[in-house]
């Protein structure tokens, strides 16, 4: 069962899946925690994408996409690939305490480490619906298909997820 | 509602997905407790402060590039016909005849299978049609005819409107309270439909007289869960967005009820 990709293919996948990439790439980095293994992550679901691109039949895109970034990272999880990204993404987080010009430090970019740690920190079950939720402003009907989970479920998972990130957020935590 | 369940519902009302009726609750609520308005007040300065700190990365400009480059490579790979064939495999054309047999006889049963298979089951009809009709009593004023927490006031309403009696039992004091009743239509004929309520979901049993025993089955459509099984002689479908856990439990306790 021969698939005869050409040019045409390529070019109508790229059309559809390139504007989508910046998503993508960000539901990869808040799923991996660091750069390099969300690069990764987002070449390995587009490739993937690319060779079931049949399988899509419209509708929403960027859904799409995001279903098959997400299930690529559970699936690199599975086969243990993914087990350095913990380590690397402590090390980001320490590395940069500290070490930058003070001049650089001002109020807003503490802020938005503060809570881009405090986020890193949620189990990635509520990490994710609140990136899709809060990035990519998705429905919670599009975040269930995405997460292949009740709407019910993401309702109450969004609402834990907030609740630990305010505990988090709590001063003296 | 109390403070809890009010508090379970605010991040769903923060993101505008709160039912009519939720909301109204939760907004009744709100104009009572000075310390629900609090906790919506803090809920709502994450939710400014997690869209004005968290970073929403965007991809590099290099990883662009070397998708568009791992894209073309995957298409080089994959076969082409106007690729040239090299000349010295033509020396064994039976070789080429039998694989091209071969692949046209598997390419015909892979085709007949996916006929076969993308053809939906009476099972699969079913429980659309199930799950259909759960939605459908889900809308305002579609829930129950009778709507009475009283089995013994349920029971004899279907007297009259059904050729069977279903068996009716209130499960209050196990936490799932009987909501009402109300006559559905499935599968060509009648069918009762039971309400029941557990926390905030909903669950609709339907009962009508079992053509052959069925043994418990589970299935999901669209995010419902539908629990479908047979008992003297009656065939019982559950269908809810609670989780399948809870609705298991349901079930074994209707179960336990009608023995």
């Amino acid at each position: 069962m021969d698939k005869h990709l050409d040019d045409a293919d390529t070019a109508r996948f790229a059309a559809m899946a390139m504007p989508h990439l910046d998503a993508a790439y960000n539901l990869a980095r808040w799923l991996t925690r660091n750069e390099h293994d969300a690069e990764d992550l987002v070449q390995n679901a587009y490739l993937r994408a690319f060779r079931f691109a049949g399988g899509f039949r419209g509708g929403d895109a960027r859904a799409w996409l995001l279903t098959i970034v997400r299930h690529t990272y559970y699936t690199s999880l599975r086969d243990g690939q993914a087990e350095k990204a913990d380590v690397s993404f402590e090390v980001d987080l320490h590395d940069r305490d500290g070490g930058d010009d003070p001049a650089d430090i001002v109020a807003s970019r503490d802020d938005c480490r503060t809570v881009n740690a405090a986020l890193a920190r949620l189990p990635v079950a509520y990490r994710e619906v609140l990136v899709l939720k809060e990035m990519d402003d998705l429905s919670y009907k599009q975040i269930a298909e995405v997460t292949e989970a009740p709407i019910g479920t993401v309702m109450s998972r969004l609402s834990r997820a907030r609740q630990m990130l305010l505990a988090y957020l709590k001063p003296g935590d | 509602m109390n403070c809890q369940q009010t508090q379970e519902l605010m991040s769903a009302h923060l993101d505008a997905e709160l039912d009519a009726a939720d909301e109204q609750r939760l907004q009744s609520h709100l104009a009572g407790c000075a310390g629900c308005r609090a906790a919506l007040a803090e809920l709502e300065a994450l939710q400014g402060r997690v869209s004005a700190q968290a970073t929403a990365y965007q991809a590099p400009s290099h990883l662009r590039h070397r998708i568009q480059a791992a894209l073309a490579a995957e298409r080089a790979a994959a076969p082409s016909k106007s690729r040239p064939r090299r000349g010295g495999w033509t020396a064994w054309p039976w070789a080429w005849i039998n694989l091209g047999l071969a692949t046209a006889a598997s390419a015909a049963f892979a085709v007949t299978l996916s006929l076969y298979m993308s053809q939906p089951s009476s099972n699969d009809l079913l429980e659309q049609e199930l799950v259909a009709s759960h939605f459908r009593a889900l809308m305002p004023n579609h829930l129950a005819d009778v709507v009475s927490t009283d089995q013994h006031t349920v029971k004899p309403w279907f007297a009259g409107k059904l050729d069977f009696s279903p068996p009716v039992h209130d499960l209050a004091d196990e936490g799932y309270p009987l909501l009402g009743g109300r006559l559905d239509y499935l599968q060509q004929r009648p069918v009762a439909a039971l309400v029941y309520g557990h926390r905030k979901h909903i669950i609709n049993v339907y009962v009508w007289p079992a053509v052959a025993p069925l043994r418990e089955q589970q299935s999901e459509h669209q995010g419902f869960h539908v629990l479908r099984w047979s008992q003297e002689g009656m065939a019982f479908s559950a269908v809810s967005d609670l989780n399948p856990q809870d609705l298991a439990d349901f079930a074994h306790r209707l179960r336990a009820h009608a023995l």
